[in-house]
C-alpha cells in the first residue's frame, strides 16, 4: 500500500481536483448569472447532461473536440431558450419548469445514448496543453498548468464572470433585474431580455460544463453521467453567495472532497466506497446549512415579474 | 436647458381594465414651468391617467400630443427619450447598489459597454447643486432616509433629462419638514422650467404648491380650477361628490386609566431592540394620538398590544390587570378589540365571505351557537345588522371579502370589532389606504366609540387625522416616546420635529455633508 501523506499523493489529489472542479465552474458561474437576473434554473443537471451527451457523440462522429464543444453550446441554449420562454415569457414557477428540463435532460440523453451508441465507448476527449515555463514549475507546474483548454477555460471565467458584473452596464442591468425589476422596468430596461440573456449565458455554460464532463474528464458517456453535480452547482451558487469568486472557492472545496474520497478508493483504503462517494454530497448540505448567506440572495429570485402591478 | 417641451396634452384619455373604467375620456394639459396638481380618491385614476403618459400602461382611447406633435409611448423607454420623467410612490430604486449605479442604471454610458460611475458621480454633483438635491453618490440606496431615496428619484429624472415630471403622491410618505424641503426644491425646477405633475389627496398641499388643480373622481375628470383662490369646500365637493361634515367640538373629559403601558421593552423583526422602555396610558372617553414616521416602534406596540409580538420586560395592564403575556382571544375576553395596520394580513381572511369575516372570533360566543353547531340564522342576522348599520357595500354576505373596496373592509373589521362594545380598543392606521369619503365615516365612528366611554389608542402616519381626532398626542422616535401633549398644548410643526426626533432647542441638524462632491 502506497503512504497515503507522500508527496505523490497529495500532488495526485490536486490534480484530480482542478479537473473535476472544472464542469462545476462553468455550470455554477452560468447559474450565478441567471440567479443574478432572479431565474432559478434547477435544470442545469439535465442540460449537463444532454450537452455532454451531443458532444460525446459528435467527437464520437467526427473525432474533432471542437465541434463536441459547438455541439454542446448549441444544445445549452436551444435548452436556456426553452427553460425562458417557460419561466421568462410564459411566466412558470421556475422550480417546476427546471425539474421539467432536469428530466427532460436525463430521459433524452439516456434514449439518444441507447439508439445511436448502444454500449459505453470511449472517445479521445480534449488533451492537456502545458504551458512553456510554468508547466516544469516543480509540484505546482503540472497541477495548474499542464490541463487541457476546457480546464484553463473554466478558471479565466472566473475574473470574466467577476468584471462583466462588476465594471459592465450588462452587469448592472442584470443584477437590477434579479433585485428590483419594477426599478429596471422604470429605467426602461427590458426585463426579459436581460433574463432571456442570463438564463441562456447560464445554460451555454451548462452546455459546456457538460462537455467538460463527458470529452475532457471522463471521455466517455452512459446514463445519468453527472450523477446530480448540476444540484451540486445551484447549491455552489448560493454557497459562493452569488459572487463568482465565493463560487470558485466552493467548486474547490467540492471538488477537494471528491477528489479525495476518489484517491481514498484507489488507494484501497478500507472505506465503503457507498460512504466516501456519498461525503462531497454530505459536505454540501453540512456547508450550506451553515454558511448560506441569505442577505446577499437576489430579492427577486424565484419571481416572475408582471408590470404595474406593485 | 435646451429642448424642454413647452406642453403636454392628453385628450379623450380612456383606460379599461376587467371590469373597471379606469380613465374615462378624460382631457388633461400641462405646461412648461407650472406644477398641475391632479387631486382624487383612491380609485379616481390619478396614477393611472399619469401611467398612460409614462408608457407604463397603453392607452384604450384617446390621444397624447407633445409640443402640439400625437406621440404614442410604448414603455416608460419610449417616454424618458421623449423628456418625460415619472417618480413614483413606490420609489423604483435598487436598495442593493449606490446612488451613482442607480442612476447610472439604464443609462448609455460614455464608455460604451463599460460602467463610467466617475462621470456619473459628476454629474449627480452638479444636479445636486444646481438643483439643493442633498445626496452622497456613494451611498448604499438601502441606507438612506426616505426623503433622501426620493431625492435620488428626482435626480434620476433630472438625469436622463426629463423636462415633464410626474410625482406620484410625493409627500406620503414624508416629515413635515421634509414636505417643506421637497416643495422648495420643486420650486426651483419649476423656475427652470420643469413642467410638473403632482399627484394627491391633501388639499393643502396642492393648494401650496400648485398652480392648477384638475380633480378626478371614479375615473371621470370633474373639472381644473386655478389654485389661487380656489374655496377648499369646493374641491372637497368635486372629490367627494358631497360635503363632508366638519369634526364636531369635543369636550375632554377623560375616565379613568384603562390602558398602562409600563417600561415596554421588545424586539423588531430583525432582533434588535425596537421599543426601548415605552410609557403610556389611555383614559375611558380619551383618543390617545401616537404620532411617528413609519418603521420607530409604532407597529411593534401595537402587535405587542394585541399580542402577536413577545414583550422582553415591561408591563401592559388593562383595567389594573397585567395582560403582557396573555394570548389574544385573553385580552378579547378582557375587554380589548383591534383594528390591525395590515388590514388584509391581520384583520380578514380574504376569500371568505363577509360573514364568515364578521365571525372570525366571536364564532365560539355563546349566542351564535346550538351546541357545538354554529347558528347561521343569529349570524346571518348578526351580519346583517352590521353591514347595514356600518354601511358596508356588499353585494351580498356571501361576497368574498377581497372583492370589497379598502373602505368597505376596514368598515366592517371596525363594525365587527365595536360590536363587542370594547372598554379598549387598539387602531393601528385605520384610515391608511382609505378614501376620504369611507375615512370620514370611520373617524365619526372612532369619535362615537370614544364619547361612549372606550379608551382609544389611535396610531396614524397621517399627522393631520391624528391631530384632528387626537384627545392628547404621545411622539415615537425610535422606539422612544419623545412627549406626550394635551391636543391643544401643541401643534403640527411641533410634532413634526419630535417625529424627527428633535426636540425644541436642540441645535439643528448640520447639513447632510457632501464629502465626495468637493474639490
Amino acid at each position: 500500500m502506497m503512504n497515503v501523506f507522500s508527496f505523490d499523493v497529495l500532488s495526485g489529489v490536486l490534480r484530480t481536483m482542478i479537473a473535476l472542479s472544472t464542469p462545476f465552474l462553468y455550470a455554477a458561474l452560468g447559474e450565478t448569472f441567471s440567479q443574478l437576473s432572479g431565474v432559478v434554473n434547477l435544470g442545469v443537471d439535465g442540460i449537463m447532461l444532454l450537452a455532454g451527451f451531443f458532444a460525446f457523440y459528435a467527437v464520437f462522429l467526427t473525432g474533432n473536440v471542437w465541434l463536441g464543444l459547438l455541439a454542446a453550446m448549441i444544445v445549452g441554449l436551444i435548452m436556456g431558450l426553452i427553460m425562458s420562454l417557460v419561466s421568462v415569457t410564459l411566466k412558470a414557477q421556475q422550480g417546476i419548469s427546471g425539474i421539467g428540463l432536469q428530466m427532460f435532460g436525463l430521459g433524452m440523453s439516456s434514449l439518444l445514448f441507447k439508439v445511436l451508441v448502444g454500449t459505453v465507448k470511449t472517445v479521445s476527449g480534449f488533451a492537456p496543453v502545458k504551458i512553456p515555463l510554468l508547466g516544469d514549475i516543480p509540484f505546482l507546474g503540472p497541477i495548474l498548468f499542464n490541463n487541457n483548454v476546457l480546464v484553463y477555460g473554466g478558471f479565466l471565467l472566473v475574473p470574466i464572470s467577476w468584471w462583466i458584473l462588476e465594471k459592465t452596464t450588462l452587469g448592472l442591468k442584470i443584477k437590477a433585474v434579479g433585485q428590483n425589476p419594477a426599478a429596471a422596468d422604470s429605467v426602461g430596461i427590458n426585463v426579459n431580455r436581460i433574463r432571456y440573456f442570463s438564463v441562456c449565458l447560464g445554460a451555454v455554460l451548462a452546455g459546456v460544463a457538460g462537455a467538460s464532463l463527458s470529452i475532457s474528464i471522463a471521455n466517455l458517456f452512459q446514463d445519468n453521467l453527472t450523477a446530480g453535480q448540476g444540484f451540486i452547482a445551484v447549491a455552489l451558487v448560493y454557497f459562493g453567495g452569488w459572487s463568482p469568486v465565493g463560487v470558485l472557492g466552493g467548486a474547490l472545496l467540492f471538488s477537494l472532497a471528491n477528489s479525495a474520497q476518489l484517491w481514498l478508493q484507489v488507494l484501497g483504503i478500507n472505506v465503503p466506497a457507498s460512504l466516501a462517494v456519498m461525503l462531497p454530497y454530505l459536505l454540501t448540505i453540512v456547508v450550506l446549512t451553515v454558511a448560506v448567506n441569505r442577505g446577499k440572495q437576489p430579492a427577486a429570485l424565484n419571481k416572475q415579474f408582471f408590470r404595474g402591478e406593485n | 436647458m435646451a429642448g424642454m417641451i413647452q406642453q403636454v396634452q392628453m385628450t379623450g384619455i380612456v383606460k379599461r381594465f376587467p371590469g373597471v373604467l379606469a380613465c374615462n375620456n378624460i382631457d388633461f394639459d400641462l405646461h412648461a414651468g407650472e406644477v398641475h396638481a391632479l387631486l382624487g380618491e383612491n380609485g379616481a385614476g390619478k396614477s393611472t391617467l399619469m401611467k398612460i403618459l409614462y408608457g407604463m400602461y397603453q392607452l384604450d382611447g384617446g390621444s397624447i400630443a407633445i409640443d402640439g406633435a400625437v406621440r404614442r409611448f410604448h414603455s416608460p423607454a419610449d417616454s424618458l427619450d421623449a423628456g418625460i420623467g415619472m417618480i413614483h410612490q413606490h420609489f423604483m430604486l435598487v436598495p442593493t447598489m449606490t446612488v451613482a449605479q442607480n442612476v447610472a442604471l439604464g443609462q448609455s454610458s460614455d464608455k460604451k459597454f463599460l460602467l463610467d460611475l466617475k462621470t456619473v458621480t459628476e454629474r449627480i454633483c452638479e444636479l445636486s447643486a444646481a438643483y439643493g438635491l442633498k445626496v452622497n453618490p456613494n451611498d448604499l440606496v438601502g441606507h438612506l432616509s426616505v426623503g433622501e431615496q426620493q431625492r435620488v428619484e428626482i435626480i434620476k429624472a433630472l438625469y436622463r433629462g426629463a423636462s415633464i415630471i410626474i410625482l406620484d403622491e410625493p409627500t406620503a410618505v414624508l416629515t413635515p419638514q421634509e414636505v417643506d424641503d421637497l416643495f422648495i426644491i420643486l420650486k426651483k425646477m419649476v423656475k427652470e422650467g420643469h413642467g410638473l405633475v403632482f399627484i394627491s389627496h391633501k388639499l393643502h398641499e396642492v393648494t401650496a404648491l400648485c398652480d392648477r388643480i384638475t380633480v378626478l373622481r371614479d375615473g371621470c375628470k370633474m373639472g381644473t380650477r386655478p389654485a389661487a383662490g380656489v374655496e377648499r369646500h369646493e374641491l372637497i365637493k368635486m372629490m367627494v361628490g358631497r360635503d363632508l361634515k366638519e369634526l364636531s367640538h369635543r369636550d375632554y373629559k377623560p375616565g379613568a386609566e384603562r390602558l398602562t403601558i409600563t417600561d415596554v421593552r421588545a424586539s423588531g423583526d430583525r432582533g434588535t431592540e425596537t421599543l426601548k422602555g415605552i410609557n403610556l396610558s389611555v383614559h375611558a372617553g380619551e383618543i390617545l394620538g401616537l404620532a411617528g414616521v413609519s418603521g420607530n416602534g409604532q407597529l411593534e406596540l401595537a402587535e405587542c398590544l394585541i399580542g402577536i409580538r413577545k414583550v422582553d420586560s415591561g408591563r401592559i395592564l388593562l383595567d389594573g390587570l397585567d395582560i403582557a403575556s396573555m394570548k389574544l382571544n385573553e385580552r378579547i375576553a378582557k375587554g380589548m378589540a383591534i383594528i390591525p395596520e395590515e388590514r388584509m394580513r391581520d384583520g380578514a381572511v380574504n376569500d371568505f365571505s363577509v360573514q364568515d369575516n364578521v365571525f372570525l372570533h366571536d364564532h365560539t360566543d355563546k349566542e351564535f351557537r346550538t351546541g357545538i353547531f354554529l347558528n347561521f340564522k343569529k349570524m346571518a342576522a348578526h351580519a346583517k345588522k352590521l353591514v347595514g348599520e356600518y354601511t358596508v357595500k356588499t353585494p351580498t354576505l356571501e361576497t368574498p371579502i377581497k372583492n370589497l373596496s379598502g373602505g368597505n373592509i376596514q368598515k366592517l373589521i371596525m363594525a365587527r370589532e365595536l360590536a363587542r362594545k370594547p372598554t379598549v380598543l387598539i387602531a393601528a392606521q385605520p384610515t391608511r389606504g382609505v378614501d376620504i369619503g369611507a375615512s370620514e365615516y370611520i373617524h365619526q365612528r372612532l369619535l362615537m366609540q370614544r364619547d361612549a366611554g372606550t379608551a382609544i389608542l389611535l396610531t396614524s402616519e397621517d399627522l393631520d387625522e391624528l391631530y384632528a381626532l387626537s384627545d392628547r398626542i404621545a411622539v415615537i422616535y425610535e422606539g422612544t416616546i419623545m412627549g406626550v401633549f394635551l391636543r391643544q398644548d401643541t401643534d403640527i410643526q411641533t410634532l413634526g420635529l419630535l417625529m424627527a426626533g428633535i426636540r425644541p432647542g436642540d441645535a439643528p441638524k448640520p447639513d447632510l455633508p457632501i464629502a465626495s462632491c468637493e474639490g
